[in-house]
């Protein structure tokens, strides 16, 4: 990530989010929120 | 939580994030929350590379204990795999790094169980026992330690 970022780069593909977890040995993180985006 | 810069850096070192809205992408809600019986909001899941629901982390946390609820997750999802060294280290981070989160006591009984099973050494229950003597010494966790503490 570059040095300061203020935000999480989220994704809205939970597919291709497990894909690269597998590739990079991570685990996804999922959130469900109801928050205005 | 997650304009906290320290969210975002442990979140971009330790997950690839996914994001889904309830309302705004309701064919993906869908999806994903019946898979994961995901019923409220903020819900967020820890998923291992197989797509196993690993953690789970229900309703709003403050920083210092969402980041240690993240920890967490990471800690006994390692632990699950038997990978019991990796699981210590992120049980003692959260003992370290957020001793007064509420994961706090958790985290110490199961640095001492994982330092066990990594080990052999029994003598690492009796001290984690002791460790509960002097710090969450009210908490359920430090009761199901007590069973550990050498005779005096």
């Amino acid at each position: 990530m570059a040095t300061g970022q203020t935000t999480v780069t989220w994704t809205n593909d939970f597919d291709q989010a497990l894909e690269q977890a597998r590739e990079k040995h991570r685990h996804v993180l999922l959130d469900f929120t109801a928050a205005p985006m | 939580m997650y304009p906290d810069p320290r969210v975002v850096k442990f979140i971009e070192e330790n997950f690839v994030p996914v994001r889904v809205h309830v309302r705004d992408q309701r064919d993906a809600y869908q999806r994903l929350g019946n898979r994961y019986n995901a019923q409220w909001t903020p819900t967020v899941l820890l998923i291992d590379e197989k797509g196993e629901e690993r953690h789970r982390i229900e309703g709003f946390l403050p920083t210092d204990d969402f980041l240690a609820q993240l920890t967490l997750g990471l800690a006994h999802s390692a632990f699950k795999a038997g990978d019991f060294a990796a699981a210590e280290r992120w049980f003692r981070q959260i003992v370290d790094t957020y001793p007064r989160s509420d994961a706090g006591p958790e985290a110490l009984y199961w640095a001492g169980v994982s330092h066990y099973k990594g080990t052999g050494d029994a003598a690492a229950l009796g001290e984690t026992a002791s460790q509960f003597e002097n710090r969450y010494k009210d908490t359920s966790w430090a009761t199901r330690a007590s069973v550990w503490r050498p005779p005096k």
